[in-house]
């Protein structure tokens, strides 16, 4: 088991002929990803070292049963990108591209649930999902991963951000944790999956006994994950929270990451996942030792 | 990026909000050419991005060009809250009847653009907020359907809007909502927003920020980011396009990602150290990028150790390694690296860095971000 993506996940890569596309989608089929297919309008019927390559993504379902996306094309492209492969079926989206604006993101967001309620979104802005050993979609390094074992306890990881997210899965890969799965969900102001769905997910998950959280400052997405977490996860939960010394009004890069009016700081975040019973961490290194206090008591 | 409230207006009249006749001054001529055109009595505003400004006598009435005079020299150069005002915003006083406000702003909790409207509009709305919550009306929007007239319109009422500004208030709400939209801000608020006792309804105030992301397809933002206050060393990053927000630490921060470049200053926090900047290369950096950072890292003084701190996914490590190569033989660095390195092609990333015969007083790489920030402000502090 694992959570939204495993080894039956068949792929396509909206931008496989771009340099990002290209990189990271050859990067995830030689992980062992069933990367079935690529769609650039215009240059459907080539191939991408053996990847055959679509004019769109109804032709490349039809032709290849796929039923996930990972999107890599630039921002002014990401949004009709998104919504061409929900209207083609597409039951998992994952969008890499940073720099979507505010008002086309809420947009999307909003035409999925109204028109395609059962596609999932998944960023964008986001590093993207892997499920170690089964399915690696996006620009996580794959080897960075450590596989779920059998017989042990394995940790589901959720963070808001990209490279904290790798930080996660190497603190956990120093101490021979394995992963069930991981998710970016990205860090923009409307991901289109949260904390807690990704929450939920992993407490249905029988092959995930303990879950990772990573946020940052901004939003009340950590909060909102705190009475989540209170009334719905049993699941025992180490969590971070990035940017304590963030100086209030500025954006610290991710366009969701700010502290405004005294809201969205990380001690207020870090008190109500406390208050919820998670532990939390000052760094991600204190967090990995605090999952394998974790580990080590319900093993 | 915030807006100048005299940008905001010349924002708002693209939208056919209505604002009072006046302009921007950097002179006291200026100032006195502007009010003359306007037409007595007229007002003098700093032009500062902070709060208390009418407070801190930054806003005066002038009847004649004598006073217009007096209070522009006054105002221009005043030091409100660390801003020194260079510009002032000229304008027509308005007779003011009542005063509302209106803002549009994106509710990130419940994904819909958000409508806060209330009858108590000229003072802090925080203020209105937690002495009277049901003075403010809110109105969730659909992003998909957007705000129709006839919803507009309901919301006036719903806020106890009197029934002679009903209609221009509701007007003005449509096209705000269009400037929220259209105009890509991530917020747009009028307070206040009046009623003058001809009747008519306009907006006093202007209160814009926009969505960097939306940057390419408004050309016309070009002029606001001209007069952004950024200081020298934010300057430099925006002219190589890098994420760079200016601190007043000792260790200077380069990292790739958001939030590890976030929890790169908390952790340095933490051993003790303070940090001089954020800087996030961003994702898929290559040599030219990390070379540009270190470029505008070296160009603070402040700076006496450098942290760079590196976990590869799109940003691949022989890419940083050779980036640091290269600004080494471009620049002359005064403070120190520290580094980090991990995650996509990582391995390489050390071996080229090994391998470039760099000194130990130059360059010290460490396995782990702990270590590599203990090592970073030791050195920062002289030790």
């Amino acid at each position: 088991m694992a959570i939204f993506v495993n080894q039956s996940t068949k792929v396509i890569v909206q931008g496989l002929t771009g340099g990002q596309g290209k990189y990271h989608g050859l990067r995830n089929q030689a992980y062992g990803t069933q990367v079935v297919g690529g769609v650039t309008p215009g240059k459907g019927g080539t191939d991408v070292e053996g990847i055959p390559v679509f004019n769109s993504v109804a032709e490349a379902v039809a032709a290849t049963g796929a039923n996930a996306s990972f999107i890599a094309v630039p921002p002014k492209a990401a949004p009709a990108a998104i919504l061409e492969a929900a209207a083609a079926g597409i039951a998992f989206i994952v969008c890499i591209t940073e720099g979507i604006p505010a008002q086309d993101e809420a947009k999307v967001f909003n035409t999925l649930i109204r028109d395609y309620p059962k596609t999932r979104l998944l960023g964008p802005n986001c590093p993207g999902i892997i499920s170690p050993g089964k399915c690696n979609i996006g620009i996580t390094a794959g080897e960075i991963a450590e596989l779920p074992k059998a017989g042990k306890k394995n940790v589901g990881i959720v963070s808001r951000s990209g490279t904290l997210t790798y930080q996660a899965l190497y603190e956990l890969k120093q101490r021979g944790i394995g992963v069930s799965t991981c998710v970016g969900i990205g860090g923009d102001p409307v991901p289109g999956t949260n904390f807690i769905d990704c929450l939920r997910e992993f407490q249905n998950d029988p092959e995930t006994d303990a879950i990772i959280m990573i946020g940052e400052i901004g939003g009340s997405a950590e909060e909102e994950a705190a009475e989540f977490i209170k009334a719905n996860v049993t699941k025992p939960m180490s969590a971070y929270i990035a940017g304590v010394t963030a100086p209030a009004g500025k954006k610290m890069g991710h366009a969701g990451a700010i502290v405004s009016g005294g809201k969205g700081t990380a001690q207020g975040k870090m008190d109500a996942l406390r208050a919820a019973g998670v532990k939390v961490g000052l760094n991600p290194t204190e967090a990995g030792d605090l999952m394998a206090e974790i580990i080590k008591s319900i093993s | 990026m915030d807006l100048f409230e005299y940008q905001g207006k010349q924002y708002f009249a693209r939208f056919d909000i209505p604002v009072s006749p006046g302009g921007a001054a950097d002179t006291v001529d200026e100032a006195v050419k502007v009010a003359d055109a306007s037409g007595y009595p007229v007002v003098v505003k700093a032009q500062v991005q902070v709060g208390g400004r009418g407070k801190a006598g930054g806003i005066k009435l002038a009847n004649n060009a004598e006073e217009t005079r007096f209070h522009a020299n006054n105002i221009l150069g005043m030091d409100i809250k660390g801003h020194v005002v260079k510009r002032v915003w000229v304008e027509h006083a308005s007779d003011i009847e009542e005063e509302y406000y209106a803002s549009f702003t994106l509710d990130r909790a419940a994904k819909k653009h958000l409508l806060m409207l209330s009858a108590q509009g000229g003072v802090e709305i925080e203020e209105v907020a937690e002495k009277d919550p049901d003075a403010i009306i809110k109105l969730h929007i659909d992003p998909v359907d957007g705000l129709s007239a006839a919803a507009a319109h309901k919301a006036a009422v719903d806020a106890k809007i009197p029934a002679k500004a009903l209609d221009g208030v509701a007007s003005i709400l449509v096209q705000l909502y269009r400037c929220f939209t259209e105009g890509d801000c991530d917020l747009a608020e009028i307070n206040p927003l009046i009623l003058k006792p001809t009747g008519e309804v306009h907006a006093l105030d202007a209160k814009v920020s926009l969505d960097d992301n939306a940057d390419f397809r408004h050309p016309e933002w070009a002029e606001y980011r001209a007069t952004e206050e950024l200081d020298s060393r934010e300057q430099l990053a925006r002219t190589h396009g890098l994420q760079y927000i200016g601190l007043d630490g000792t260790v200077g921060i380069i990292a790739n990602g958001a939030g590890l470049a976030m929890s790169t200053l908390d952790v340095v926090n933490q051993v003790g150290g303070t940090a001089a900047n954020f800087l996030d290369i961003g994702g898929g950096a290559n040599a030219d990028v990390m070379a540009a950072a270190l470029e505008v890292i070296n160009f603070d003084d402040k700076v006496t150790s450098i942290f760079i701190n590196i976990f590869g996914g799109i940003t691949r490590g022989e890419e940083v390694a050779k980036g640091i190569v290269e600004a080494l033989s471009r620049v002359t660095l005064k403070a120190p690296i520290v580094i980090r390195l991990d995650g996509t092609n990582a391995e390489e990333g050390r071996k080229i860095l090994a391998d470039a015969g760099i000194p130990e007083s130059t360059l010290i790489s460490k396995p782990t971000m702990l270590e590599a920030a203990r090592a970073a402000v030791a050195i920062s502090k002289g030790k």
